[in-house]
């Protein structure tokens, strides 16, 4: 493997001078399948927060809000040029398609293809900008260095100011950590295994601690940067899209709540913009994980997703959403619901005259339309027909509510069978997106 | 029933708008020209487009409603909808009844949510076209785009693409409506083609750059390879992408 790596392409890379037309397109198409295949599995595709300016008549801009410029056949946004600079790796991470062990095709993108082919796609419109992440070769910072090297080359050479999204090495040093931070937008480190007996087992090479130390810097350097923007308005701009994780979900035996509880740590401690959740796609034969062909957990995933979202929008705390004697997430229906049903006492909310943060702990009203209903209730006193028109799912709102006329949904609240009531209300909505897991819903073990 | 007919353009609405109030005409109703020849038993007066009384209406406007108050009627306007006149016509006589307020906020009046739905449209179609927008390097070192928008939103995507693409040529031609824009690299500007270019810049295949046709076939491969196919959610995927918008894209190309 080493002997490989010594002979490879990748080391002699500065003895090719960029040049556009010979670009081979044989070569680049072989590369493009293999390392965007190895890339796949990190679900991480925002391109959000970036807000770079073009002020100087160069290529891209990155606007606040981020863009799909499409989606994959499984329905997840394409925004980035996802790719692996290589999928060599020394590490032997069982849940890990590049596992050192595992016996795959191999390749490595010199760093002037990775930049041709980042501003030929970014020309057409195709993408917003490059998530460049890679297999572990030599050491972390010989890795780190060729990732920043390509970000550089973009920015410097290319006066491009599109995203970036570079992938964090763990036990990187601080240095490069802060050139990194200088000309990528997003910073990210996978945990991939929400907890450290988890990582023991799976990934015996790797500690959460090697991870924590760069996103530590990173965390502390953007809070300095900040600060000195305030004062000196030229200072540059640090990974200003912030850092994200991700977190494999269903390859270790982690409950919901313990995993909720780390995404809650490390916003907390580390002033994450996003954490990931990625249902395990099965990639090994190894006893450790579940079986080749085992479903991926594609409602759990969703749930935790919404469990996020009440944590960073709805207001909600990690320990409301799950408690220790019951540490799954409900997956019939979604987790605000959930909390709903076993908190009934704190219903039925007035829409006329409710604070703001207990109509959005409404189940079936979302935050805009939480706004509306405040803007509107100034007007009219509301009705039924017109929150609905303002689009909350009445469907399940109407449970919790009083509103201007006659609800008679309500006298459903003190039902015990509420549940089913609001099930067989809303199964239409549920059964459709995830039709094939829907009938294993019952066998729990098979989703976790 | 007073019909007032205007030339197309938002100042002529404006204008039209203005005339309502100056000439206190009852029980009327606002359409575009080219649809004024379909009117049969009524009285049609044609507006002249009148930039002074546009300008005072806008100003109006935009002092009780704000900025984003116009942007939302200029929205509405260019969805294009059925009767979309009368609609925000109703809107602003209900915003000049109650002057201070702030209606564009009352979702519980049917004008209102109507145009609050017509914005999201347009917003989302402009959202669209930023997105699914694919360029074509053409053998001149023009990047060309085709669209076919159902509202018109050309004119709301310039400036986002001027920002981004600065050291490119560009221009983005909409076939449904017969007009563009071109960016020179200084500045942008609407033209419309003759008939046998837009027929050729449509058809032709010999019209691209060499290196095209394999950038385009790069960008299929990698959009295969970045699916995961154990996750596949067909319904999904059309859901965020519809069938209508699969004609612009390159990676639903086939080779």
């Amino acid at each position: 493997m080493f002997d490989y790596l010594g002979n490879n392409t990748f080391l002699s890379l500065n003895l090719y001078p960029l040049n556009f037309k010979n670009l081979n397109y044989e070569r680049v198409k072989e590369k493009l399948e293999i390392l965007a295949d190895a890339a796949k599995y990190d679900v991480s595709c925002s391109s959000s927060g970036g807000n770079r300016k073009n002020a100087s008549k160069g290529l891209g801009d990155s606007s606040a809000t981020g863009i799909c410029h499409t989606y994959t056949e499984d329905g997840r946004c394409v925004s980035l040029l996802k790719i692996l600079l290589t999928n060599f790796c020394i590490y032997d991470c069982a849940y890990c398609v590049t596992r050192i062990s595992n016996d795959i095709q191999r390749a490595a993108f010199t760093v002037d293809e990775v930049v041709d082919l980042t501003m030929s796609f970014y020309r057409r419109n195709y993408i917003e900008g490059l998530f460049l992440s890679s297999g572990i070769f030599k050491n972390a910072d010989y890795t780190m260095e060729r990732l920043v090297r390509v970000a550089k080359k973009l920015r410097l050479e290319h006066n491009f100011n599109g995203y970036i999204h570079l992938k964090s090495i763990p036990d990187a040093s601080d240095e490069l950590m802060r050139e990194a931070g200088l000309y990528a937008d997003r910073l990210s480190m996978n945990l991939e295994i929400p907890t450290e007996s988890g990582l023991k087992l799976l990934a015996p090479d790797k500690s959460h601690q090697q991870m924590i130390k760069p996103m530590d810097f990173v965390k502390n350097e953007i809070l300095i940067y900040k600060d000195e923007k305030k004062i000196i308005k030229s200072t540059p701009k640090f990974a200003p899209a912030g850092q994200s994780t991700q977190v494999i979900v269903g390859a270790t035996p982690e409950t919901d709540l313990q995993i909720i509880k780390v995404a809650d740590h490390f916003y907390k401690n580390f002033n994450l913009k996003r954490v990931y959740y990625s249902g395990y796609v099965p990639v090994s034969n190894d006893a450790r994980l579940p079986a080749l062909g085992s479903q991926v957990p594609l409602v759990r995933e969703n749930r935790l997703y919404q469990a996020d979202w009440l944590m960073r929008f709805y207001g909600f705390k990690a320990n409301e959403i799950l408690e220790q004697n019951n540490p799954f997430l409900d997956l019939e229906v979604d987790p605000k619901m959930s909390w709903a049903l076993r908190n009934v006492d704190k219903f039925p909310v007035m829409i006329q005259t409710a604070p703001l943060e207990m109509i959005l702990r409404v189940p079936g009203i979302g935050v805009k339309s939480a706004y509306k209903i405040i803007q509107a209730r100034r007007f009219k006193n509301l009705t039924l027909e017109h929150i609905k028109k303002i689009g909350v799912s009445t469907n399940r709102a109407k449970y919790f509510i009083t509103v201007a006329n006659a609800n008679r949904s309500l006298d459903f609240l003190d039902a015990v069978n509420l549940k089913d009531i609001i099930l067989k209300d809303t199964r239409s909505k549920f059964e459709n997106p995830f039709s094939n897991q829907l009938s294993l819903l019952n066998d729990d073990s098979f989703l976790r | 029933m007073t019909i007032l007919s205007y030339d197309n353009t938002l100042e002529g609405f404006f204008t039209a708008v203005f005339e309502i109030f100056e000439y206190k005409y009852q029980d009327v109703s606002i359409i575009g020209a080219d649809k004024a020849q379909n009117v049969l038993f009524a009285e049609v007066i044609t507006v002249i487009t009148n930039d002074e009384k546009s300008d005072r209406v806008l100003a109006r406007l935009e002092k009780q409603l704000g900025k984003e108050g116009v942007r939302q009627i200029l929205y509405a306007f260019l969805s294009e909808t059925e009767d979309a006149e009368n609609i925000l016509f109703r809107a602003i006589k209900y915003a000049v009844d109650n002057s201070g307020k702030n209606v564009f906020a009352d979702f519980s009046n049917p004008d209102v949510l109507k145009i609050s739905k017509l914005v999201k449209s347009v917003g989302r179609e402009k959202h669209r076209m930023e997105a699914f927008i694919r360029f074509e390097l053409l053998k001149d070192g023009i990047y060309f785009a085709k669209i076919y928008p159902d509202f018109n939103v050309l004119t709301l995507v310039v400036r986002h693409f001027k920002n981004r693409y600065q050291d490119q040529k560009w221009l983005i031609y909409d076939f449904k409506r017969g007009y563009g824009v071109y960016y020179d690299l200084e500045n942008t500007e609407i033209v419309t083609l003759d008939a046998d270019v837009e027929k050729k810049l449509q058809d032709e295949d010999g019209i691209y750059d060499d290196k095209e046709i394999n950038y385009q076939k790069l960008w299929v491969e990698y959009f295969d390879h970045t699916n995961i196919k154990e996750r596949k959610n067909m319904k999904l995927h059309v859901q965020h992408v519809p069938k209508r918008y699969w004609k612009y894209l390159t990676e639903k190309k086939i080779f």
